[in-house]
């Protein structure tokens, strides 16, 4: 694969070129745990939701919950990965306080899911495919708080034993844009299939990001895996930081050190965890209370057959159904409610501009409020509404920007309120040829400028405008104030 | 198959399994037999031979997505050696 010359870093002995992988754990969309009947849901009072499997008591038995099993297949079929009709469960040996176990149930030899891909737009307009080498399921662990006490700490298991998916890519991706813009998608994916929440402020989306550097068409470099990186933003930033971190120990004759770092936020800066380098022993091996998971084709095909339409089919439809722009189709299909949205204002009406409503008027509305578009103030009906006052000509597009402003903030029915207001453009000739009348006999040197230079009739548009409150309609004030002036 | 005294400190350490050093030679003769045991297996011609994983056939039973467990802190929290506001309180483990 080569890489766009864009693409490539700027040190002092030439061109570098950064090489990403990502493990991005997910955390399945399930009522129970992985392997008990205790709930997943957040924010719960401390060890309220643990089991006494989840506290890993003597001669307790993990039992497999069915609904992971069936997120996870429905997960590898949205990323067009191979199912493994059989897999095998093993521990990960590790000791820390919040792995009651003394291992992980997770999956090494035989994962869930195989080899899949994701088609990736970035920001630049470039589309790239990354591969994905395998997704598995396994716990997560509880959460450890340190900042209660001077010398302990605190164990809350609440999140012990909740369904995780780690979902890992081929290190397919050449910028920390190419990586935002895999992990958008592969969260809208999630989204989409209700498999994960994509939460990223509660943790159920986060992601383990190793970073490598190497001139270009070099073999591969030596990596540095930076855990746990809950945001997009931050990923951003930890492969920036990184990549220039590497190029600088290299360009000074140094080697890299193959090792775990933790990214700071407030520094902006990833630092190593030498400590925990000898942990990497985890001595994998079959954990003998669970059988290999085995199901036949058949579940698989069923599961298949109740996916929803994920968003790059989505997007092809929108883009031949609706004649959309390929930005605009990826905008819109981003998420699963704003599309819904989307086709519900466009349905039997002209879709370019019901994309350029739900795009630029609603959501920069919402955003301006960090709101969800589940929780919009005006409503797929209600914009629709005002779409249809527009192309009815009863209101101009002007007014139309206040009416959507009067739906946002007072509620209520557009055309009930466009009577009761007054807001009905005006389409009255002989209303508009009056204000024309004045607003020419007020300003007589404009008048004469206008007949030399036509541009200045846009003064004069301006200004019936405003004379009329937004209301009359331009294109009758434009073709007048043409035949007032002599143009 | 045999192990020496490094690997005994190692795999001791990674159990957290406190072993003195005097204790070291003693563990490394048994875990050398114990492997020279096993070892044994490894005569059998296993090659195409699927790796057995239950002595009958049956299926990984599987549980319902139903929250049928939980919500008693104290039952789990009963053998904890220190605890607190219903967590558990251990030594400080962070670096």
């Amino acid at each position: 694969m080569s890489t766009s010359t864009s693409k490539l870093i700027r040190g002092a002995t030439g061109d570098w070129e950064v090489v990403i992988g990502l493990e991005v754990h997910a955390q399945v969309t399930s009522h129970a745990k992985l392997f008990s009947g205790a709930s997943t849901e957040f924010g719960g009072a401390p060890n309220a939701h643990v089991s006494l499997v989840d506290a890993a008591m003597p001669g307790m038995l993990p039992v497999i919950n069915e609904e992971c099993v069936k997120q996870a297949v429905r997960t590898g079929l949205g990323l067009n990965a191979r199912i493994n009709l059989r897999s095998v469960f093993d521990r990960k040996n590790y000791f820390y306080p919040d792995l009651p176990q003394g291992y992980q149930i997770s999956q090494f030899k035989s994962p869930i899911v195989g080899e899949g891909e994701v088609v990736v737009d970035v920001p630049d307009g470039e589309t790239v495919t990354i591969g994905i080498e395998r997704l598995h399921l396994e716990q997560d662990a509880g959460k450890s708080i340190h900042d209660q006490h001077p010398s302990m700490s605190y164990v809350d298991l609440n999140r012990s034993g909740v369904a995780l998916m780690e979902i890992v890519s081929r290190p397919d991706l050449r910028s920390s844009e190419e990586a935002k813009a895999y992990v958008t998608k592969l969260r809208s994916i999630l989204r989409y299939l209700g498999t994960c929440d994509g939460d990223m402020e509660k943790g159920s989306l986060r992601a383990d990001v190793n970073v490598s550097v190497r001139k270009p068409g070099d073999p591969l470099g030596t990596r540095c895996e930076i855990k746990n990186v809950n945001s997009i933003r931050f990923i951003g930033q930890a492969i920036e930081h990184e990549a220039r971190r590497q190029i600088d120990i290299l360009e000074e004759g140094g080697s890299i050190v193959q090792e775990t770092r933790l990214f700071d936020p407030d520094r902006g800066e990833t630092r190593s965890m030498r400590s925990k380098e000898e942990a990497h022993d985890y001595r994998y091996f079959p954990d003998p209370d669970l059988l290999p998971l085995e199901f036949d084709q058949a579940y698989v095909d069923e599961l298949k057959a109740h996916l929803p339409e994920l968003p790059d089919d989505k997007k092809a439809r929108f883009a031949r159904d609706f004649a959309l722009s390929g930005y605009d189709a990826s905008v819109l299909v981003a998420e699963r409610a704003t599309a819904e949205f989307f086709e519900a204002v466009a349905k039997g009406r002209d879709a370019k501009a019901a994309a350029n409503w739900v795009i630029n008027e609603l959501t920069g509305r919402l955003n301006k409020e960090g709101k969800e578009i589940s929780s919009s103030p005006v409503s797929s009906g209600q914009l629709g509404a005002i779409l249809d006052l527009v192309h009815e000509q009863t209101i101009s597009g002007k007014i139309a920007k206040d009416l959507f402003e009067i739906v946002w903030t007072e509620g209520g029915d557009p055309r009930a309120l466009v009577e009761a207001r007054g807001l009905k453009q005006v389409t009255d000739v002989g209303a508009i040829e009056r204000m024309i009348d004045e607003i020419v006999a007020a300003n007589p040197d404009k008048a004469l400028q206008a007949k030399e230079k036509p541009a200045v009739i846009g003064w004069f548009v301006g200004q019936v405008m405003k004379s009329s409150g937004g209301k009359a309609n331009p294109q009758a004030v434009n073709d007048l104030l043409k035949r007032k002036l002599g143009i | 198959m045999s192990v020496d005294a490094a690997t005994v400190r190692r795999i001791a350490h990674l159990a957290r399994i406190a072993v003195a050093e005097d204790e070291v030679e003693h563990l490394r003769g048994e875990i050398n037999a114990i492997l020279a045991f096993v070892e044994q297996l490894s005569e059998v011609d296993v090659a195409g031979v699927e790796p057995m994983t239950s002595v009958t056939p049956m299926r990984m039973r599987r549980r319902p997505d139903v929250v049928n467990a939980g919500g008693d802190p104290d039952a789990v929290l009963r053998n904890a050696p220190a605890r607190e506001a219903n967590f558990f309180v251990v030594p400080k483990v962070i670096e």
